[in-house]
């Protein structure tokens, strides 16, 4: 997701959910917080920090850990400053709060590749704070000066041998008012902050330990499998549950708005007798839906004037006067999320309160929804973060959570709502379908004078945060939509388009639309012009240092215009995401019509790293996400209904076809860019320029084929 | 009443025979490291051993496994094999998200013990059927070979 820097775009949380109020930046400390903790052992240094008489350092993480290592990076950034030993801390998801709005978002969310960004001032600065509380409450104790005091590894020494640990001085520090200011380290002095550390959640991944949302079990707890509309959005007319309701195990069948769940002692007895039900559904609007439709849909909206994101120029003349013409339209298709965790939730609805735990995106959403279907008050609602087995954006909805809702509440029951994977894949918000269509025309030497842009797709921010939808122009939909090169006459539209499917947020978000189009159609520039498709980007990066840079990184290291084995050819490009520059060089060969990609070279400037490990991991899956999607990806409707339903229909990369991936990260003093996303949104342009320069033949549709 | 054995303990589970073994081990015995993924046998999340054998207890019914002997993720690290190569996972840090880690690492575990030694095909061919979202498969790869070249040492 882009960023949202605008103030105004942050209010939407206030009608999105029904709890919210005012954005709290930096790191000011709710009284409630603190006033919760009193009571224990444990000491409430601030939002962040809880410090227990035994020394155990506790560090609350407010963002998800979907796989992007979250979990790891933001106690880093709180630990440096604080001076623990980051190896001997607890981390803990933190409730719903306030404190905890993601600044870049508006809201409790995790998404948009902004976790570091977000939290790489505001972290450091509560580490901080709390260090000075600590040494403040030891230079009290000992009625001397702070300054003579000294910092590290949780322990607090003075003149003379003086020594405290943090556990001995947390109370005393806790009731002390928090430092305004703090200075924070000279980046030199890092001791944790941008070391390729291993990661915090690994041991417990390797020996099952890890609780994810699938794996809560609370006291009494039952467990429920839901019948839903095959088309989305259908509703109940009747059912018959007869059959289920004397199976094994089955306590309860009950209606809610989604559809019918059946409540039962084991999640099989429960799936077995939903399998059984009989239910006539109104299947709604979209009963018609196909792809042949949805297709047609968006080409005719491309008749529709555009909301224009650029005029810069004179591009009717640009084109008029051009020595050459070019024009290409390129098509992506619905995509599923598909997380290997599929959804699931947790609930325990009671008449004055509710717990809810699992995997969750968006807390703060979670809270409103709650809210509004139990009829409880904030206060009396509990959300607990489990870690999630996969997000990519699928869990910022909230349906699978405020189904589990119902059904407690209407059972008066704790209860676990596990869905099959044919309902997680026929029930996603799919990443929107796009089709754009480029012009361009080129001066007597290849340049390009003239672009021009066109996109039609359905719009998720108009369902989900419909205030910063201004005059047409959705900020999520027109990411990496300006491209860097220095062409004087351009005109960027986008037309909004709801095929009727239901839409959401994926990984890298609009950025993968918009950077294959662009990507894919400088290379088709490159070729009319007959020059060498890495020259000629450059030519065009004069004013563009930071692009240029990991672009000739990749093809120095990816040995570009030297020979390749027989069959084999490269493909190159290049996007900003996040604040994240980044140039990759695929090596493709085909076989049979098959494409197999043997190298991708990345390289990346995302300006200053917490961790360059977890950076690495997550090229790594953006390269795998990416090539799944290009030589896969493709969800497609009949009759209103899905016909994807598992993995043998909707394919993943599996390890057979893992390329080689070579990493080259720039050591870069710049601000902190995101890298849980950029990356993905390269694989399309750069595998089909590849398979461009080995075939002849241009992949302007997603996923491609070569038959 | 069904017996079975599990990580080297009977137990006595209340299940009907057609339950597929991975809803017996999470739901019935509380043991949840073993991951629902597709319910199909295409994700290999589910992955357990039975008498050392990689099997997919998605699609393993109860009434199979009776009688045989079951090893999880919960036990593997008991076995040379298996704790070589939890080893490996956590010293090249291989988890991203997790889920499906537990049964990549049955499945590695399994592989090492047919082949000691395998060569990347050998890797390709007994992990192409364990999928990861997150794609860690880079990493999976490097930790079985990690993982092999320290065993017997």
């Amino acid at each position: 997701m882009k960023t949202l820097k605008n103030p105004s775009r942050r209010t939407f949380i206030k009608s999105s959910a029904a709890v919210g109020g005012g954005l709290v930046i930096g790191v000011a400390l709710p009284d409630m917080f603190r006033g919760l903790q009193a009571a224990g052992k444990e000491s409430a240094m601030n939002a962040w920090i809880r410090i227990s008489s035994d020394n155990t350092v506790t560090i609350l993480c407010a963002r998800s850990e979907m796989g992007q290592g979250v979990v790891m990076a933001l106690p880093t950034l709180v630990a440096e400053e604080l001076e623990v030993d980051l190896n001997r801390i607890k981390v803990e998801f933190a409730p719903p709060g306030e404190v905890y709005i993601n600044a870049m978002l508006g809201g409790q969310i995790t998404g948009g590749s902004t976790s570091v960004r977000d939290g790489w001032d505001k972290l450091r600065t509560a580490g901080a704070q709390a260090r000075v509380m600590l040494v403040q409450a030891a230079a009290d104790k000992w009625g001397v000066d702070p300054s003579q005091l000294k910092a590290s590894n949780g322990m607090v020494t003075g003149p003379g041998g003086k020594k405290a640990s943090y556990g001995q001085l947390a109370e005393a520090a806790s009731k002390l008012t928090p430092p305004k200011e703090v200075a924070l380290k000279d980046p030199s002095k890092f001791r944790y902050i941008g070391k390729p550390l291993n990661r915090l959640d690994t041991a417990d991944k390797v020996t099952g330990k890890t609780e994810f949302g699938i794996d809560v079990k609370l006291p009494g707890m039952l467990y429920a499998a839901l019948a839903q509309c095959p088309v989305i959005g259908g509703t109940v007319v009747s059912f018959d549950a007869s059959k289920a309701k004397s199976m094994p195990g089955v306590k309860h069948v009950v209606q809610i708005t989604d559809g019918v769940a059946v409540v039962a002692d084991s999640w099989w007895r429960a799936k077995t007798a939903r399998d059984t039900i009989s239910i006539q559904w109104d299947e709604g609007a979209n009963k018609t839906l196909s792809s042949a439709g949805i297709s047609a849909g968006l080409a005719e909206a491309m008749s529709k004037p555009g909301a224009s994101i650029k005029a810069q120029g004179n591009v009717d003349e640009g084109m008029r006067s051009a020595a050459k013409t070019v024009k290409a339209t390129y098509e992506m298709p619905f995509l599923s999320h598909s997380p290997l965790e599929p959804m699931n939730f947790t609930a325990d609805v009671r008449k004055d309160s509710a717990l809810l735990i699992g995997s969750i995106q968006f807390q703060q959403m979670a809270l409103g929804m709650a809210a509004a279907i139990t009829g409880l008050k904030p206060e009396q609602i509990t959300i607990k973060t489990t870690f999630l087995g996969g997000g990519f954006g699928r869990r910022i909805d909230l349906d699978y959570m405020a189904q589990a809702v119902e059904i407690s509440k209407s059972i008066g029951k704790p209860v676990k709502l596990v869905w099959t994977r044919e309902d997680d894949m026929t029930h996603d918000f799919y990443r929107p379908a796009s089709l754009t269509e480029m012009s361009a025309g080129l001066d007597a030497g290849g340049r390009p004078t003239t672009l021009s842009f066109k996109m039609s797709s359905p719009s998720v921010t108009v369902r989900l945060f419909p205030q910063i939808v201004k005059d047409g122009v959705d900020p999520l939909q027109t990411e990496a939509i300006l491209v860097p090169y220095d062409i004087p006459n351009q005109a960027v539209s986008t037309v909004i388009h709801d095929t009727g499917l239901r839409v959401g947020y994926l990984r890298s978000v609009s950025h993968a639309l918009n950077v294959f189009a662009n990507e894919s159609f400088i290379d088709e520039l490159a070729a009319a012009a007959g020059k060498d498709p890495y020259e000629y980007r450059m030519a065009l990066l004069d004013k563009q240092p930071r692009y240029s840079n990991v672009l000739k990184l990749a093809a120095e290291k990816a040995g570009w215009g030297k020979p390749l084995p027989a069959g084999r050819a490269r493909g190159i490009g290049l996007m900003e995401g996040y604040d994240t520059y980044m140039a990759q060089v695929a090596e493709v060969s085909v076989k049979d019509g098959q494409i197999k990609v043997h190298r991708v070279v990345v390289a990346v400037d995302l300006g200053r790293m917490v961790n360059p490990n977890i950076v690495r991991q997550q090229i790594e899956s953006n390269v795998v996400f990416g090539l799944t999607a290009l030589l896969y990806g493709d969800i497609t409707l009949k009759d209103g209904r899905v016909q994807q339903t598992n993995f043998n229909h909707y394919k993943l990369l599996r390890m057979p076809e893992m390329p080689k991936v070579d990493m080259h990260i720039v050591q870069s003093t710049e601000k902190p860019g995101g890298i849980g996303e950029p990356g993905m949104a390269l694989l399309s342009p750069v595998v089909a320029n590849a398979v461009y320069a080995l075939t002849g033949k241009r992949l302007r549709k997603m996923p491609f084929s070569l038959a | 009443m069904a017996s079975l054995t599990i990580n080297g303990k009977t137990r006595e589970v209340n299940a009907d025979p057609s339950t597929p073994l991975l809803w017996v081990i999470r739901d019935s015995l509380g043991m949840t490291g073993t991951k629902f993924g597709c319910g199909a046998q295409l994700c290999g999340a589910c992955t357990v051993h039975l008498d050392g054998k990689p099997v997919r207890s998605c699609g393993t019914p109860l009434s199979a496994a009776a009688g045989k002997k079951i090893t999880t993720i919960e036990a593997i690290g008991a076995t040379p094999t298996g704790k070589k190569v939890q080893q490996a996972w956590a010293a090249l840090d291989v988890p991203q998200c997790g889920y499906c880690q537990s049964g990549q690492i049955m499945s590695a575990t399994a592989l090492l013990e047919a082949k000691p030694n395998p060569s990347d095909a050998d890797i390709d061919a007994a992990m192409a059927g364990n999928i990861c979202r997150c794609g860690t498969y880079t990493r999976v790869r490097a930790a079985i070979h990690k993982a092999a070249g320290t065993k017997g040492a």
